[in-house]
């Protein structure tokens, strides 16, 4: 039976052929936030993968340490989360080859750039977070990116994922300048479940990165099961 | 979804798996002894499920790949590198002219770790290590199952009774009849054929 339905409204048509899905990006669900702070960098992900409406696993982590004080998160379609990543360490492992250095964040985000935009028609349904500090000057860097390579830089926080509207108004209104570590991770950490308890297709838990400049703290946070 | 039910669960020592035995061709059971279960190495099962056609290609080369491997090098790929391999090529191939519609569960066991393995590959190459996990709407009915009874330190009796009360519950409540289940055991003594899991009135 089809019945009109608002557009703005997730959609299941039918129970029994395929499931209209409202966005590529929400069929596994998932949300990854990263946030500046004083010397430091956080970055957060929850550890859902599911199809749709089912849950497969709990503790699948988008966000992967692509250097010494540098990760990128990528949530999205898993199956790209999957490619990008192997793609992009293929490129780091490349460039450090070839210019005898470690990337720098501000690096990686042009490299990622390039690698979604190569596919500017046919896209990876990935939207990546970056966070990281610089290997020379430690100046903390964050920024995000759309599945077409559009880079944000901003200067507090960046979110994506499926409850990315939740996690911009629980990060403005936590975040504040110049938070330390231990600040920032509890600021980073209850944004995110905080976030994603609204939201069915992304929870069962967290991982949360500190990163400091002589060491990165990793915390995995239990929250509602469900 | 598909009517189709591939069920795998790994345990400390070993892995076991199950896939149903009918082929199905709309309303017709076309085949009540069918093996969705592909032997890729001797440590090494992919059960696979999905656009009929699809199945058996996809399952062969990968076979065949992975055998070209061994013939190559003189040993042969541990699991994880084969799950690796296989994810690799669904994922080429998904944004080609011609894209493989399987969904699949590879289970086996790494003699050189000593450790089980059991991986989940749906059809758009998602691939992650699952503890338990079974495809098809049979999954439906059996996942809670799983949640509730699993315990990674079974013995092969208590893992066979566990597959059987998933089975029974699908023949209970699933609306298509699938009597009977091929069970086989990933250990490291190989891969081995269980008894089937077969519904009462059923000829095994």
């Amino acid at each position: 039976m089809v019945y009109p339905v608002h557009p703005d409204y997730t959609t299941i048509t039918s129970v029994y052929n395929a499931d209209y899905v409202k966005s590529i990006l929400a069929y596994n669900g998932g949300s990854v936030v990263a946030m500046k702070g004083k010397n430091c960098v956080a970055i957060a992900t929850d550890l859902r993968f599911g199809v749709q409406a089912q849950t497969i696993t709990t503790d699948f982590e988008r966000v992967f340490e692509v250097g010494p004080h540098l990760y990128i998160g990528l949530p999205g379609l898993v199956t790209d989360t999957q490619t990008v990543l192997q793609r992009l360490k293929f490129r780091i492992k490349m460039y450090e080859m070839r210019e005898g250095r470690k990337v720098k964040p501000r690096t990686l985000m042009a490299m990622v750039q390039n690698l979604l935009y190569e596919r500017r028609f046919g896209p990876y349904f990935v939207e990546p977070v970056i966070a990281g500090l610089d290997p020379v000057t430690k100046d903390p860097y964050i920024c995000a990116l759309d599945l077409i390579g559009c880079p944000c830089e901003p200067a507090d926080f960046v979110v994506s994922g499926t409850s990315s509207e939740s996690l911009y108004g629980m990060c403005e209104t936590t975040w504040r300048e110049d938070l330390e570590p231990d600040d920032l991770f509890e600021c980073i950490g209850q944004s995110l479940i905080n976030a994603f308890d609204r939201d069915a297709l992304s929870g069962w838990g967290a991982v949360v990165h500190v990163i400091e400049e002589d060491k990165v703290t990793t915390r995995h946070i239990k929250s509602r099961m469900d | 979804m598909t009517l189709q039910c591939l069920i795998g669960a790994k345990f400390n020592d070993f892995v076991l798996m199950a896939t149903d035995m009918s082929h199905l061709q709309s309303i017709m059971v076309q085949k009540g002894d069918d093996d969705k279960m592909y032997k890729m190495s001797s440590n090494l099962v992919m059960a696979v499920s999905g656009e009929p056609g699809d199945t058996t290609q996809f399952a062969e080369y990968i076979a065949k790949n992975i055998q070209l491997y061994k013939m190559r090098n003189g040993y042969e790929l541990a699991p994880s590198a084969a799950v690796h391999f296989t994810r690799h090529t669904l994922a080429t191939h998904l944004r080609s002219r011609e894209p493989y519609f399987v969904n699949l569960l590879m289970g086996g066991y790494d003699t050189n770790t000593n450790t089980t393995e059991l991986h989940y590959m749906d059809y758009l190459a998602a691939s992650v290590p699952v503890k338990y996990y079974a495809f098809g709407y049979g999954g439906m009915f059996t996942l809670s199952i799983m949640d509730k009874e699993y315990r990674p330190d079974l013995n092969q009796d208590q893992a066979y009774e566990l597959l059987k009360k998933c089975t029974s519950e699908i023949k209970r409540r699933f609306l298509v009849n699938l009597p009977k289940f091929r069970v086989r055991i990933i250990s490291k003594d190989g891969i081995k054929d269980l008894p089937h899991i077969v519904a009462e009135g059923e000829p095994a």
